[in-house]
């Protein structure tokens, strides 16, 4: 964005990066996916913040986690009522700070935002993709992240950096592609889902997949879309992301209209919040898209081809890592980050570990928390910091 | 400022050794040995705004609580050297973690606080209050050291444990070896620096 723009932006606040346009990448050398389908030419869709220095070697790349997207830091117009998915932390003086780094944000491979996706023409049939998607995995996501990577010039990424969902995406890019890493942030992840993860993921998929309008998932052909059953995956989805303590902060058992009706129309508050969430996801969601994601949630597990040892699958990696969890995360446990921080340290990898207080659940990953802010400006401020004195001494030698 | 127990601490560890520094504030220490031995350092530490320090000053810091045992995050011998300064009187069960130290690294350095020092015996014997003192500023009611031993006190439990002293120092607050502290270490030494290992059966 020019700075004429940014002046006459009416939303742009000090730490907001302001305005800014996703762009699309297309991408011409084919991907080979872990399901052995091949993609020929695909298109990703991503949004950059800050300046990519001379060097290019500032840039930090933000994965998205289940439901996210390319859009995670400032505003697409000034009247949206809510910025970026991600902008309590990416903005000029914020942890991820524009000013020194250039961020980049790709909206993931068989996604819903314009990236190529079910939603997007299968070249084969000339009809949607829908169902034929191929199904993706964290690695086929890594791999063509990868390809984005060449085609801006960048050769190595000074972090990559996500979480959830995201956090799998960094430790597979620490893994696949060990050189391009400089730092790995790893945030609220796991190693791979427990089985009670698999099943809440099941159940959303059941969800969509048995709505009457899921038409085996050609449904945009039959000009519906199964709304009961991505509502459904939706509001578990919720369930599962806050804290018993964060439901109860926020909703308690308050009643919409102040007395008990007994009936089965929405009475407590809760339920409420849970319907809005449901509907409003609907309409900016794709159901096969999320069928996609959850699955390939479930299939990631770096340490199975490596005899089930996670130390030997990090093996590889020559990141520097920094791995963050939250207390209430039930979801992704404290104790899921420590198993993947025991296999660094197990190899002798360099990380550092923070375990934050938090009631959020899940969700905290993405809260402004003030220890958890602490914790990643810290760290990205030792990341600029050795950027900038790798300048001076090539400034020095020259 | 360097604290009285640094110079020997120090002074105990090889060029270019794996350290691990238990409780370690905010990895003071361990830039210390980085940057006088080359050490590759991993701190672990409980405390939010320390680990944040840690952190924000490029070490490696990992947050835990050392009474929930050291055992579950690190492989046996996985480091040359486990240092714990100035945190074992603090610990729930120190003759626990002295146990799991020297599972994960060769050789242990242990410094504390000695109750034995003659200041503390003045105010505990003749006052007959517990001591507060440059080595020991909390009062009673609010402190977090627990488990407070003297020279005599660590050193049976050593032997009951079946670790082995390779090295004792004692230091006054101003890092002064005296003669009389030579002479009368459980008396005149404020703070105690040991080395320890597994005794070899």
């Amino acid at each position: 964005m020019s700075e004429s723009a940014q002046a006459n932006n009416p939303t742009h606040q000090p730490g907001s990066v302001g305005l800014v346009e996703p762009q699309t990448a297309r991408i011409d050398t084919p991907l080979l996916l872990d399901c052995g389908r091949r993609i020929e030419h695909y298109e990703l869709v991503y949004e950059t913040y800050g300046e990519l220095n001379e060097r290019a070697d500032n840039a930090v790349l933000i994965c998205h986690a289940l439901s996210g997207d390319h859009h995670a830091a400032g505003r697409h117009r000034p009247e949206d009522r809510k910025p970026g998915w991600w902008d309590t932390a990416i903005g000029p003086g914020k942890p991820i700070d524009t000013d020194r780094f250039f961020v980049v944000c790709v909206n993931n491979l068989g996604g819903c935002k314009g990236s190529t996706g079910p939603l997007s023409e299968n070249p084969e049939t000339g009809r949607p993709y829908g169902p034929d998607f191929p199904v993706l995995t964290v690695r086929d996501w890594v791999n063509s992240q990868h390809a984005l990577m060449r085609q801006l010039g960048i050769s190595r990424w000074a972090a990559v950096t996500g979480g959830s969902l995201g956090g799998m995406q960094v430790m597979q890019w620490a893994i696949s592609y060990p050189e391009a890493v400089a730092h790995a942030v790893v945030i609220a992840a796991a190693p791979k889902l427990s089985a009670q993860n698999i099943a809440f993921n099941e159940v959303a998929r059941q969800a969509i997949i048995t709505d009457p309008d899921f038409h085996d998932g050609r449904y945009a052909e039959q000009g519906v879309i199964p709304r009961r059953g991505l509502m459904l995956a939706r509001m578990l989805g919720h369930i599962t992301y806050l804290s018993d303590d964060a439901m109860r902060a926020k909703f308690g058992r308050e009643l919409r209209s102040g007395k008990v009706q007994y009936g089965f129309d929405v009475e407590f508050q809760v339920e409420s919040y849970l319907r809005y969430q449901g509907t409003s996801f609907v309409d900016r969601f794709d159901a096969n898209t999320y069928l996609l994601m959850t699955k390939a949630l479930d299939y990631f597990d770096p340490a199975a081809e490596a005899d089930d040892d996670l130390a030997t699958a990090l093996a590889p990696a020559t990141a520097r890592f920094l791995v963050v969890s939250f207390t209430s995360d039930w979801r992704f446990s404290p104790a899921r980050s420590r198993e993947i921080v025991r296999a660094l340290l197990a190899t002798g990898k360099s990380v550092s570990y923070a375990e934050v207080e938090a009631h959020q659940g899940h969700d905290a990953f993405l809260m402004p928390i003030p220890y958890y802010h602490k914790v990643l400006r810290g760290y990205f401020d030792n990341i600029a910091r050795d950027l900038t004195e790798e300048t001076g001494a090539k400034e020095a030698d020259a | 400022m360097n604290r009285p127990d640094w110079e020997i601490v120090t002074g105990w560890i090889r060029e270019n050794a794996r350290v691990l520094d238990l409780g370690c504030g905010d990895g003071a220490l361990l830039r210390h040995l980085i940057a006088k031995r080359g050490v590759r350092g991993v701190g672990m530490e409980v405390d939010d705004e320390r680990v944040a320090r840690g952190v924000a000053a490029d070490l490696n810091i990992v947050q835990a609580d050392l009474d929930d045992g050291i055992r579950t995050w690190f492989g046996a011998n996985s480091f040359d050297y486990v240092v714990v300064s100035q945190t074992i009187q603090a610990i729930r069960h120190p003759e626990r973690l002295l146990g799991e130290m020297l599972d994960v690294a060769s050789e242990g350095i242990v410094t504390f606080p000695n109750m034995g020092y003659w200041r503390n015996r003045w105010q505990l014997g003749v006052q007959g209050m517990m001591p507060t003192t440059k080595a020991l500023p909390n009062p009673w009611y609010n402190t977090p050291n627990i488990h407070l031993c003297t020279l005599r006190d660590f050193e049976s439990l050593c032997e009951g444990l079946g670790i082995e002293i390779l090295d004792r120092a004692v230091v006054d607050q101003n890092r002064q070896s005296s003669p009389l502290l030579r002479a009368m270490p459980n008396w005149f030494g404020e703070h105690a620096i040991y080395r320890i290992r597994k005794r070899v059966p």
